[in-house]
């Protein structure tokens, strides 16, 4: 990719985040570790959405901020932060009939001017996001015709065009199947490579994270469960704990690392 | 194909500047067949001469003082409800929240109205331009409010939710329109209703100067707000995420098109459906994702210089009011629109 700052890392600091009166966590500290993949993890309903959005301001903490390389969000303009943060939503809609390339392009909006509404800059950054997504093939077909894979690869190939130094994605892989899903995870995991962009997604997949991400993050009603490294974090006790499952852990044959074994047959809830 | 000068930077779609160059030649063509009808015809040729200024002084004397101030209020009008149109349309994404059939241009109707009983009919008539446009633009703005406190959550926006808002809210300000108009003496109401049908008949510099300046304020507001105009096509997330401040972008460009529609309504009076189908129109023209802004302007000024035309040549020599007319090709326009929007299950 074209620039790429050294890496920024996000901080939330006593976060009390609420959809009205319905307050979804309370007291929240969390760090996201600059130049790594950090995985959110946890069951339905335990918050991890929302502390994206928080991440990205789409939802204005009731209390508490979000520090973005030491400054709060609260303060930057939405071009400021469109700068440095992008966020991929989980279920993005574009007007009908766009074609990729138009959509990618679309990520150039806070690099742009109303008098500047194209550059070789752009030029050069979409075509670096196509090329990274391996979606150039693709580059003049509308977006509704393609597979749910290659959508999701467009998407984030809009998301790469904005080239900030944080991407943030939510379930990223919802919806596709599995080999798409790795698909998807292999390219988030080879940006991060590349260029060392910090990448925040909430994955769904417990597996899925512990192989792809280099910092978990499990939470549990609102609240943090346990944060580090897969291969210190995920334990039988932690499953049992956050998803009311048992299970076993083992290595992962092929990368080592932790990959949870469901006992299934009768629950086993805590 | 881009274009870059030290800062600057546009890119032009080919086939965008292909539609907005042929716009541009109908429009001019309509525009010279307009001046040369009339009681008196005077050959295209003359027109032409007339308009880059070797005419004959009799040609001259009609073009300029009788015929132009008529067209100029049409493409004037017919831009402004294209851009309104555009917008609300974008902002909204549905195409059935325009501003004709959510209770924009209803609004515009009683504001007007209400200025003219209440003002009492000048010498001039219905077609004052002080108090009509005042009223209009307070009726536009006070429906668009209405409709946005009630139809808006948190600042988010569900089209359906918005257009349903808008009908009851166009119902409401019909009755009361014609409440209004039933307190009125004979005189004050059938001048009141020309103008509630639309028209441009006896349109002259002034309607031209204000509804010119109008535009010449608002369209450079607009156009700075384009890229907020084109991401709101987008979902709010990524409209967000992308840099757009949603909300007052939102906001900004809704009361923008508003103060379009009530420009419009005030110079020509609610004329119905332009808004609604010219950015529709320029769209499958142009072939573009999101509804182009430049292009509905321009299709909504060649529509409504065609839709006059009309009007004055089908029935000739009795000149239809153009609200009519456009009512009656709009009408089945917008049956084919809920048509498909229900068959593909969005937009209604």
């Amino acid at each position: 990719m074209t620039t790429t700052e050294t890496a920024s890392g996000v901080l939330g600091e006593a976060l009390r985040l609420a959809y009205g009166d319905r307050v979804v966590a309370d007291g929240l500290d969390l760090a996201i570790p600059a130049g790594k993949i950090t995985a959110l993890v946890g069951p339905n309903a335990c918050g991890k959405s929302t502390v994206l959005r928080a991440l990205a301001r789409l939802l204005k903490p009731a209390a508490g901020a979000v520090h973005l390389d030491g400054a709060d969000i609260a303060d930057m303009s939405a071009r400021d932060l469109a700068l440095r943060l992008a966020l991929l939503p989980q279920a993005p809609n574009a007007p009908d009939g766009i074609t990729v390339r138009d959509l990618v392009a679309r990520g150039r909006t806070p690099h742009q001017r109303w008098w500047r509404q194209w550059s070789r800059e752009d030029e050069a950054a979409v075509d670096a996001a196509l090329r990274a997504t391996g979606s150039e093939t693709l580059a003049d077909r509308p977006i509704d015709e393609l597979s749910g894979g290659q959508r999701q690869r467009v998407w984030i190939a809009m998301a790469l065009a904005q080239d900030t130094p944080v991407l943030l994605l939510d379930e990223p892989t919802t919806y596709l199947d599995l080999a798409h899903q790795v698909d998807v995870l292999e390219l988030v995991a080879e940006l991060n490579r590349t260029d060392g962009r910090t990448v925040v997604m909430v994955l769904h997949e417990l597996n899925m994270a512990c192989r792809y991400a280099d910092h978990l993050i499990a939470m549990r009603e609102g609240a943090i469960a346990a944060a580090g490294p897969p291969s210190d974090v995920v334990t039988p006790e932690l499953v049992r704990d956050v998803f009311g499952l048992g299970a076993a852990v083992i290595a992962c044959p092929i990368a080592g690392t932790p990959l949870v074994v469901p006992e299934g047959g009768r629950r086993a809830v805590s | 194909m881009t274009f870059e000068l030290g800062p600057i930077g546009v890119r032009v779609r080919p086939r965008v500047a292909l539609i907005v160059a042929l716009l541009a030649a109908v429009g001019f063509a309509a525009l010279v067949i307009s001046l040369s009808i009339g009681t008196f015809a005077i050959p295209p040729r003359d027109i032409v001469g007339a308009l880059f200024g070797y005419g004959s002084g009799a040609a001259d004397l009609i073009v300029y003082q009788l015929r132009l101030p008529r067209v100029l209020t049409a493409l004037l009008v017919g831009a402004a409800f294209g851009l309104a149109g555009a917008i609300f349309q974008a902002v909204t994404r549905n195409p059935l929240a325009s501003p004709d059939l959510i209770g924009i241009s209803a609004g515009a109707g009683s504001g007007a109205v209400g200025a003219i009983l209440i003002g009492g009919v000048t010498s001039a008539g219905a077609g004052t331009f002080a108090a009509v446009p005042l009223g209009g633009l307070i009726g536009a703005l006070a429906t668009a409010t209405a409709i946005y406190l009630l139809a808006f959550r948190d600042g988010s926006i569900t089209g359906y939710r918005f257009v349903l808002v808008g009908i009851a809210a166009n119902g409401a300000l019909v009755a009361l329109t014609r409440w209004m108009l039933t307190r009125a003496d004979i005189d004050q109401a059938s001048r009141a209703m020309v103008w509630l049908t639309g028209s441009l008949n006896g349109r002259d510099y002034e309607h031209v100067r204000w509804a010119g300046l109008a535009l010449l304020l608002l369209v450079p507001l607009t156009l700075a707000l384009i890229r907020a105009y084109q991401l709101l096509q987008f979902d709010d997330d990524t409209a967000h995420s992308l840099g757009i401040p949603l909300r007052s972008a939102r906001i900004a460009l809704l009361v923008l098109a508003t103060c379009l529609t009530a420009l419009a309504a005030a110079a020509a009076g609610p004329i119905a459906f332009v808004a609604l189908g010219a950015p529709q129109l320029a769209r499958r023209l142009a072939g573009t994702a999101g509804i182009p802004l430049v292009t509905s302007g321009l299709t909504g000024a060649v529509l409504l210089l065609l839709a006059d035309l009309a009007a004055r040549t089908v029935l000739a020599p009795t000149e239809l009011p153009v609200g009519i007319l456009t009512g009656a090709v709009g009408a089945p326009y917008l049956l084919l629109l809920l048509a498909r929007a229900n068959r593909a299950g969005t937009g209604g």
